[in-house]
């Protein structure tokens, strides 16, 4: 933590992952994955430069929208879908805080798609973290826009017919700056990933693979269990070739436009015939966010994509600098009185 | 050759044409030369949803109404003295309007085949008598503005363009208005294209000198200067006036203001005006839609700016969640609603007292916001500055409520000096001894904690809030508790607004109850009626919820309680519900002001033939 003496000197006081727990029982499931997804964002805080009081946590509705009760830092819980909204209302007021945005499934993308979009777009500097668990938990198990097709739910006891969402190509569809995935099993790694997020400027995407053990449990046990996992996880990693499979067997190569899995067994391909993963590479990452809908491929964890562009913000406070500079800084008196005015004297 | 001038006390001029003649500006020009030479003026646009209906057709026409005088007004008036009438379709729209024996210049250029065709008429009313109750002047507007412009090197298309400044001329000759203002402002607007510039100027003073030369016009006239209150004026529309006010209370708060708003008729003005004061410590964000500018509005209020989000009744409706939200969080927020005809999409150009029941009541739960009303167009500077003062002292949410009447509308404003404006004193808590976000100062409200001070962090949230703490509370008897203190707060705000004002006696035979846009019409009907003996009063309501806190005393000391609104009773129904008198009720929902005409007809029916 920075402080401010009075005198210009600054004294830095280190944070521990505990100084950002509230005084709040967590009220989560037990066994939910929400609680690794808190307690990696608490571990990652102190590593930030950032003051405690800087920090504020916009959640909308749903399980993973009662975050900022337990963050001991500022928070608003706010109505369904919306926490984007209000989350640019803050960061656009005062650029200095850093915005964080906790939501689901359903919050971000059904109720909330329009705000959650039209945010990336913009490249407003909040932390989108997207807890998608493929279910509605809070309401207790209809399916969501990310439940695959056919998924037997309490709202859908036939089986749903609606095609779902890929969040990984909304985000890079509505221009997001920074597009990740997580898992909520893989601490390690979501800590990475929640650092760098916070590190970017603009807004940063990152949706969280997260169990649900009361309402879809094991929803992505294939890329979280030990056997099953590293055939069937790719993790990205800028400037390295895309190998996967339990000993490294494995990797992906494109052929034009076309992506295709190889072995690496077979003598016919090395790792230098394998695409090299360039997450400044848009091109890279559409092809990439499409693997987890591709039958035989393996799901991309990591970040996908990360680009420097302008926040909205900071062209908003130039905007205005530019104007004031202009125009000089502007008098009340001056502006009630602007326009045609004309003068009735006294008889 | 010079002509008789005529003084007259006022005049009511309309003019009106397709909504591509340039009507608008035609009428604001009009406007701001009457308003520099020292009339008393009100101003009524009213224009068509379409941006460009089709050329001649009845549902194309644009009009624009101005009624000014040598003393005090409060309405653009019943019934035009003059009517302007650009084309067949203009005439046929609006000569119901016009007074029996008022004047019609007609562009005669556009009277021919299609367009009376286009209009419904089946033979030329110039031609036929029909028109023999009024003094038509028939122009060729189209022609002489054609040979005025000879040689422009403008296109046809062009030229023709430019008839609208030739009927500005025209009338400035007419009412003996300078033609010099619209000139310097021809010159500023078209400053980049100087062939239409001088196009319009040389139009214009074509129709100035056609008025001066022509035998067609037997007099001039002229309204002398009002006797207006000394000082500096400048004339100006609701919406302007609301922006205005809301920088005024900003500054005066000493908090950056943040306006978040998605464009709707008739509100949009606001955004565009706030949108040029980016040098007045104001951001301006337009949001994807109105949900998300109520909530970027609330996030920048959490985050200590002077929040307002702007809207009409469609946009007020989606923000009301998210209102509720900010009555749950307790944070100041002025939400200006200009209202218009509903329901649905309604009449989006159109006025209509449509939303107080919706803004009063329309939200789930138990969900008390403050609600005010503009009476004028000036005065909603006022209360767009008395909006944000209540929002920030009671940590409420505020709804300015105006209408598409006041919000277009316009009349002269004595301008306030800065430095005479009351200060806003804001306080925000920075101590964290002892700090709860829900503890209440002696009006019961909360106080405001920035995120980014140190030792305040703490959470708030949609769910119901345990007192002083502020802790997420299911408990039975803390929700019943939270529930009556939020409407305690709101309800004691009615010690902090002015006590009712009755204009005339303050007891007697019958008082009169208005709020909003309807001032202007209601009030000059009472006084017109009182000189012609009727004893009645006039009480015109500005703040609607809570009420001002004598009102229910003032209304028992009237035999008959006189209720006109341009809705189906909504005042009417709060008044019955809070004090339990009986009303009598007055409703015209035409999207057009209550014409004064049919209104002292209705009192004198209240009245049962007293006086």
């Amino acid at each position: 933590m920075t402080t401010s003496n009075g005198n210009g000197d600054t004294q830095t006081k280190k944070y521990t992952a505990k100084d950002f727990a509230s005084d709040q029982d967590v009220r989560w499931c037990p066994g939910c994955g929400d609680y690794s997804i808190l307690a990696q964002v608490q571990r990652i805080l102190p590593e930030l430069d950032t003051p405690k009081e800087k920090h504020v946590f916009i959640s909308g509705i749903g399980c993973s929208s009662r975050f900022p009760y337990y963050m001991n830092a500022y928070g608003v819980h706010g109505i369904h879908g919306r926490a984007p909204a209000i989350a640019s209302g803050v960061k656009t007021a005062n650029p200095d805080l850093t915005v964080w945005v906790a939501s689901g499934d359903g919050d971000a993308l059904s109720i909330g798609g329009n705000h959650l979009i039209h945010s990336l777009r913009r490249n407003i500097g909040l932390k989108i973290l997207m807890f998608n668990n493929r279910i509605y938990g809070l309401t207790k198990g209809q399916y969501s826009p990310t439940s695959e097709l056919g998924k037997k739910t309490k709202s859908t006891p036939f089986g749903t017919i609606d095609y779902p969402f890929n969040p990984v190509q909304i985000a890079l569809g509505a221009e997001g700056t920074f597009v990740a995935r997580c898992l909520d099993r893989d601490p390690k790694h979501l800590q990475q990933v929640l650092l760098r997020a916070a590190r970017h400027k603009g807004t940063a995407f990152i949706e969280i693979y997260q169990n649900c053990n009361v309402f879809n449990d094991g929803a992505f046990l294939l890329l979280t269990e030990k056997d099953t996992k590293p055939d069937n996880v790719l993790y990205l990693e800028h400037g390295k070739p895309l190998v996967f499979g339990k000993e490294n067997d494995k990797g992906v190569r494109v052929d034009g436009f076309k992506p295709e899995i190889v072995s690496l067994k077979d003598g016919k391909y090395t790792v230098n015939d394998l695409l090299v993963y360039d997450e400044k590479s848009f091109e890279m990452a559409t092809v990439l966010a499409t693997f987890s809908d591709r039958a035989g491929f393996p799901t991309p964890i990591g970040v996908f994509f990360q680009t420097e562009r302008k926040s909205y913000e900071e062209m908003m406070t130039e905007q205005i600098q530019a104007v004031t500079k202009k125009r000089g800084e502007g008098s009340l008196d001056k502006l009630l009185k602007s326009g045609n005015t004309w003068v009735v004297s006294a008889n | 050759m010079s002509k008789t001038i005529e003084t007259l006390d006022d005049v009511v001029i309309r003019f009106a044409g397709d909504s591509g003649d340039g009507m608008q500006l035609t009428g604001t020009q009009f406007t701001n030369t009457t308003a520099l030479v020292g009339n008393d003026l009100s101003t009524l646009p009213d224009y068509p949803a379409e941006i460009r209906a089709p050329a001649g057709t009845l549902f194309g026409v644009s009009s624009f109404q101005l009624h000014f005088s040598s003393w005090d007004i409060l309405t653009p008036g019943d019934h035009p003295d003059v009517l302007v009438a650009m084309n067949p379709a203009a005439l046929k729209v609006h000569l119901k309007d016009l007074k029996k024996g008022g004047v019609i210049v007609a562009n005669i250029d556009a009277f021919d085949d299609k367009n009376l065709g286009l209009a419904g008429y089946e033979g030329n009313p110039l031609k036929d008598d029909s028109l023999a109750s009024y003094q038509l002047i028939e122009v060729p507007i189209t022609k002489l503005t054609l040979n005025a412009l000879q040689g422009s090197g403008l296109s046809q298309k062009e030229m023709v363009r430019c008839k609208n400044f030739f009927a500005l001329g025209l009338m400035y000759w007419m009412y003996s208005r300078p033609i010099e203002p619209t000139a310097d402002w021809i010159k500023e607007k078209f400053g980049k294209e100087p062939q239409i510039a001088e196009a319009n100027d040389k139009a214009l003073k074509a129709g100035y000198y056609y008025g001066e030369s022509t035998e067609a016009f037997g007099a001039r006239f002229e309204v002398k200067p009002a006797q207006l209150k000394p000082g500096l004026y400048r004339n100006i529309t609701g919406n302007e006036a609301v922006a205005l006010g809301v920088v005024a209370a900003a500054q005066k708060a000493k908090l950056p203001l943040y306006y978040a708003s998605y464009p709707i008729t008739p509100a949009s003005d606001i955004l565009h005006n706030l949108s040029g004061y980016k040098n007045y410590n104001v951001k301006t964000y337009q949001a994807e839609d109105e949900i998300a500018a109520a909530g970027a509005a609330v996030g920048a209020a959490y985050a200590g700016s002077l929040a307002v989000s702007g809207t009409s009744g469609p946009g007020a409706a989606l923000k009301s969640e998210t209102i509720s939200l900010a009555i749950m969080l307790e944070l100041p927020l002025v939400i200006v609603d200009v209202q218009r005809g509903g329901p649905s999409t309604g009449l989006p150009t159109k006025t209509e007292q449509s939303d107080l029941m919706f803004v009063t009541y329309g939200r789930h739960g138990e969900a008390p916001a403050v609600v005010i009303a503009a009476s004028t167009p000036a005065d909603c500077f006022h209360m767009a500055f008395e909006a944000a003062r209540l929002a920030v002292k009671y940590m409420t949410p505020v709804y300015l409520l105006t209408d598409g009447y006041l919000g277009n509308g316009s009349e002269p404003w004595l301008v306030p000096d800065a430095k005479d404006l009351p200060e806003i004193p804001v306080h925000f808590r920075t101590d964290p001894e002892n700090f709860h976000p829900y503890a209440r100062n002696e009006n019961n409200v909360r106080p405001w904690a920035l995120p980014g001070t140190p030792g305040l962090e703490h959470r708030i949230g949609g769910l119901e809030k345990a007192n002083i703490t502020g802790n997420v509370s299911y408990d039975p008897d803390n929700h019943d508790f939270m529930v009556h203190l939020r409407a305690e707060k709101v309800k004691g705000i009615e010690k902090d607004i002015p006590l009712q004002e009755v204009y005339g006696e303050q007891s007697g035979e019958l008082l009169v109850v208005s709020w909003g846009g309807t001032f202007g019409s209601v009030r000059s009907t009472v006084e017109r009626m009182r000189k012609n003996g009727y004893k009645i009063s006039h009480a015109h309501l500005r703040y609607l919820n809570p009420f001002p806190r004598n009102l229910g005393e003032v209304l028992k000391k009237f035999k008959t309680v006189f209720v006109p609104e341009i809705n189906l009773g909504q005042l009417a129904k709060l008044l019955k519900a809070e004090y339990l008198v009986p009303v009598v009720q007055f409703n015209k929902v035409r999207g057009l002001p209550i014409r004064s005409a049919e209104l002292e007809q209705a009192i004198k029916d209240a009245l049962g033939g007293a006086k």
